[in-house]
Parts: structure tokens; sequence; C-alpha cells
């Protein structure tokens, strides 16, 4: 059962791969990797019980918190062009 | 003896759903039209996908701190993923970008139509 998931989360891998090549904006691209970085996780837990070393769990926590953080940095150079930035925006400031 | 099968029989259940489920979100993913319903796609993989998959993985490894490792997991990313997906609709309509909307003058018939990448 362990590697019918496992097929099944790399086929998701694959089209998600495909959506990232070919997305049109940014954003696309970066649902794309988010989704990518989910399909890696269940990757991760399925092939440590499938080898029988839960051990893999542990990578697949520390991806995880990776996953949320890489997201929010890229969305954040994309959006002021610096990660040093504070965050103040004048068009939120207006609106 | 019935119990093994019981367990067997249910993480097949639970683990052959979630990973129908991450399919249909990777498949919406290519198929939805403009980013806001590409989001929606993903939030079906991301939410119920992951959990069929780990609640199948609990099952099989009993009661055990793998178990608790897999709830940390499922808690983490229930949490985080619509944070993520919040975060990215933000940015994207501050961005600029419109979501395609069906009653759409300048979206003709079939709204795939109106956005050939």
């Amino acid at each position: 059962m362990f590697f019918a998931g496992l097929l099944a989360v790399l086929v998701a891998l694959g089209l998600a791969v495909a959506r990232a090549l070919r997305g049109p904006t940014t954003f696309d691209r970066l649902i794309a990797a988010n989704s990518i970085g989910t399909g890696a996780i269940l990757l991760l837990a399925l092939f440590g019980f499938l080898t029988e070393r839960p051990e893999f769990l542990d990578i697949a926590l520390a991806y995880a918190l990776l996953n949320l953080v890489g997201t929010f940095a890229v969305l954040k150079f994309f959006r002021y062009g610096a990660l040093g930035h504070e965050g103040i925006d004048e068009e939120e400031e207006n609106a | 003896m019935i119990l093994e099968l019981l367990r067997d029989v249910l993480g097949w259940v639970l683990i052959g759903g979630g990973g129908i489920f991450v399919v249909i979100g990777a498949v919406g993913l290519n198929r939805m039209p403009d980013v806001f319903t590409r989001m929606h796609a993903t939030s079906v993989s991301d939410t119920f996908g992951t959990g069929l998959m780990l609640a199948g993985m609990m099952v099989q490894a009993g009661l055990s701190l793998v178990t608790a490792k897999l709830l940390f997991l499922l808690l983490f990313l229930w949490f985080t993923g619509p944070v993520v997906t919040h975060a990215l609709a933000r940015a994207a309509m501050l961005a600029g970008l419109k979501p395609v909307v069906v009653d759409d003058p300048s979206v003709e018939g079939d709204v795939a139509k109106g956005e050939k990448s």
C-alpha cells in the first residue's frame, strides 16, 4: 500500500513540475513549488514506511518547516525586491 | 488476526483515497484557468490528500512515537497550508492579477480559452 501511495505522489509531483515549468506568472510557479514541497513531505514519510525506517519522518518535519519559510521568503523577495525590507508599503497605507 | 486484517484494509483505503485526492489536486493545478482557481485546486490535495495519507500511516504505525510525529506533521501542514495560500492570494491580488470570471465580457465562451500560456 505504501508503494501505491508512493506512485500516486510521484504522478502528482510530475504534474506539479509541469505547472512550475509552464506557469505564466510567478505566483503560478510558487503554487507549484509549494505543492512540490508538500509532495516531497509525503514522499519522505511514505518512503520511510516502505523501507521500515520511520526516522525519515524527522526529515519530513524539517522539510515542512523549510517549505513554509521558503515560500514566504520568495514571496517577500518578489514583492519588495529585497529580503531585508521592513514591509511597509505605500499602497497598503493608502488603501 | 482479524485486527491485522482490519488494519491493512483501513490502511489501503486511507492511503489509496489520499493518493486519489493528491492526483486530483495536481490535475487541477494543470487544468484550471487562472492563479486563484489553481490555488483552490491545490488546497484540496494539501488538506485532504495529505490528511488521508498521514492518517493511513498512523493506522499502520500503531500507538508509538511515530504516530505522534505524524500527528505533528499533519497539524503543521493543516495550519501552514491556508496561511501560505492566503499570502499567495494576497500577493497576487496586490500584484494586479484579476480572477477570471465567467460573465466577463472579455472572456468568450469557454473560460479555458481565455488564457493560453
